[in-house]
């Protein structure tokens, strides 16, 4: 299969559903002349031009707003927050608005709205373009949150998002952008509230998403070495929860790591984790194990960024705890 | 401004629709028979109806958490919305949303809103989305005097002039927010002011003279469908009632209640009508009676409704 980076397939998605269907417009900061931040959206205004690839003000709360009575009138807006970090300026409308509307208005209106963002540490750029914030977004019922940690992934789930008729809060991982991996040539989609088994195992579950997957596969290579077999989980959706691949897998291996990079306190990680022990307690021979985040900003010193986050090496660790 | 005797009698009619709604809506929280709050349109009448008469049946419009003269005016079913403010299975929304999110996207009402200036971004969207589809529907985005000081107002009225959306900005400048007052809230009290900063024009019309509004409304309505972009028309009213149930209005006088209690927009409305010879005296009583007998019909049927089914809970959430 041909290898293709994390970036190019979600260019690629883009580019798919705007040629399938005329509907699908893009919209957000810098995303046109300049091909956004990190570049996902490169070359797509040469293609379709600025009355669907637009450039906006710097206006967050608009963007998203704007975003929902676009999709309201039947459009599907693919709307981008250069940062995760900057969510706090679209809250209102997010959580308010964008999330409860159909349920308010009694499920008389859809909302295909896609909200692509990234996140996650790992380029030293301090407290205000380096967080997790997953776990804000999965206290809000209305909409789903999507989190790819492969290039196949980000891609099929890109397209699947694009294709709904809820609203999907699309959050990339900046580190993943330029990571390579295997993507089928052609038309395939993934399914979004779907976790995939990326690794067999039958010693303990890793449950992960986004960049700690790519950490957790890496781990599971380490331990594997030393005779400890892991199986990796890779959640994808993190709302809704895909618990029953979760507990199929814990029901098998009865160890149970949870690896997520958002901070630990009410993290995703707690929900996951405490769906665990009301799922498939009886199952565990261990207490559930979370490596997280540390609870602190993040840090701009490349080694205290470094040790605010999960790494293969603490994963590794926790397992041994766990299976001692 | 030049009507016709139909012209009249419907806006007259509507009018009458939204304070006997709204009179009604108060006695039945006296009563405890609607529990919660609800934000009464009461005295801005002749806003809602002068502005939205003016629009074709297919335009848009967003409302306010004082929506339920916006609702009555885009065509509402008086039942399905007192229904919802009841919280009932016939509610226009399911009684899912009640008196601050009455909507109806059949009929072009994209919903009242529990935040203030949290229509905006609605708004300007569905503007945006009219202008991809290259139709000639418009929007009018209300919003109160209260919304100009959320950042989202501003975003909005930048993004809408830059790219030359069709919606119309219609402040109802009730002059309160809440208890604060317009000239204690805004550096600069003339609203429309502020729409040089964005580069569109405005205008401002007394928001309690039906054919005023009418009349200003259905020339910037025409702007804004032209293609030309966006405008800013603020329209000066009062509330009659508090801003909700529990308000004392100890933030305003008696003597500034009364003046505008003078000026009553249906009255004056009335009055204007028999002089014209629009309506006969005896067609006005008519009306009224007509219209009594209406919203005791949709407080009934209200009423009466049964709450949803439990099964409900979970349902409408996702697509």
């Amino acid at each position: 299969m041909r290898e293709i980076t994390y970036r190019q397939a979600l260019n690629e998605a883009l580019d798919e559903e705007m040629a399938r269907d005329p509907d699908v417009f893009l919209m957000g900061e810098d995303i046109a002349i300049y091909g956004g931040a990190y570049g996902v959206t490169m070359d797509l205004l040469k293609k379709y031009g600025e009355r669907r690839v637009i450039d906006t003000p710097i206006s967050e709360a608009a963007i998203v707003g704007s975003g929902l009575g676009a999709a309201l009138l039947g459009m599907r807006p693919v709307v981008e927050i250069m940062y995760v970090d900057f969510i706090g300026l679209a809250m209102d409308q997010l959580n308010n608005q964008v999330a409860k509307i159909r349920y308010m208005f009694g499920g008389k209106c859809t909302v295909p709205l896609t909200i692509r963002t990234e996140g996650g540490a790992g380029r030293t750029l301090g407290a205000h373009h380096s967080q997790s914030l997953e776990a804000w977004l999965m206290h809000i019922p209305g909409i789903k949150v999507v989190m790819p940690g492969t290039p196949a992934d980000a891609k099929g789930l890109l397209k699947s998002a694009i294709r709904e008729d809820n609203p999907i809060m699309f959050i990339e991982h900046k580190m993943l952008y330029n990571l390579k991996g295997p993507v089928p040539d052609g038309e395939y989609l993934i399914p979004i509230g779907k976790a995939d088994v990326k690794k067999e195992g039958k010693d303990v579950t890793l449950i992960s998403y986004s960049r700690m997957l790519q950490f957790s596969l890496e781990a599971a290579k380490v331990l594997e070495k030393d005779g400890i077999s892991a199986e990796v989980v890779d959640m994808r959706t993190l709302l809704p929860l895909d618990m029953e691949t979760v507990c199929a897998s814990v029901r098998k291996t009865n160890r149970a790591v949870i690896v997520e990079e958002d901070t630990k306190t009410a993290g995703a990680g707690a929900e996951i984790g405490m769906r665990i022990i009301e799922e498939a307690f009886d199952h565990l021979d261990a207490p559930v194990l979370r490596i997280a985040g540390a609870d602190v900003p993040m840090p701009k010193a490349p080694n205290l960024e470094k040790l605010a986050i999960p790494s293969v090496e603490s994963i590794v660790k926790g397992v041994r705890e766990v299976l001692a | 401004m030049e009507i016709t005797k139909d012209q009249a009698r419907f806006l007259l009619k509507q009018m009458m629709e939204i304070r006997y709604f709204e009179d009604k809506i108060m006695e039945l929280l006296s009563k405890n028979i609607a529990e919660g709050g609800s934000h009464l349109y009461a005295g801005m009448e002749a806003v809602a109806v002068g502005v939205i008469s003016s629009l074709l049946p297919d335009d848009y419009i967003v409302s306010t958490h004082r929506g339920h003269g916006h609702a009555i005016a885009k065509d509402g079913d008086l039942k399905a919305l007192m229904a919802e403010i009841l919280g009932k299975k016939t509610g226009v929304c399911k009684g899912k949303g009640g008196s601050l999110h009455l909507a109806d996207l059949n009929k072009g009402n994209l919903g009242a809103n529990g935040i203030v200036g949290g229509g905006l971004g609605i708004a300007t969207g569905a503007g945006l989305a009219i202008k991809l589809k290259n139709r000639s529907q418009i929007v009018v985005s209300f919003f109160g005097d209260g919304a100009v000081n959320n950042g989202i107002w501003h975003e909005c009225l930048n993004m809408a002039a830059l790219w030359k959306l069709p919606v119309l900005y219609l402040c109802e400048n009730n002059l309160y927010a809440m208890s604060v007052s317009v000239s204690r809230a805004s550096c600069v009290p003339q609203l429309e002011k502020r729409a040089a900063g964005y580069g569109i024009p405005s205008d401002c019309v007394d928001g309690m003279d039906v054919l005023a509004v009418k009349e200003a409304a259905t020339k910037w309505i025409e702007y804004v469908r032209s293609g030309s972009g966006p405008c800013l028309l603020v329209c000066n009213t009062y509330r009659y009632y508090g801003h909700s149930r529990s308000d004392p209005r100890v933030y305003r006088t008696k003597e500034e209640e009364k003046r505008y209690r003078e000026m009553d927009a249906i009255e004056t409305f009335a009055k204007k009508c028999v002089k014209n010879g629009w309506l006969s005296e005896k067609e006005v009583q008519e009306l009224d009676a007509f219209v009594r007998n209406e919203i005791e019909e949709a407080t009934d049927f209200a009423i009466k409704s049964p709450l949803p089914d439990p099964s409900e809970l979970y349902t409408d959430l996702y697509a």
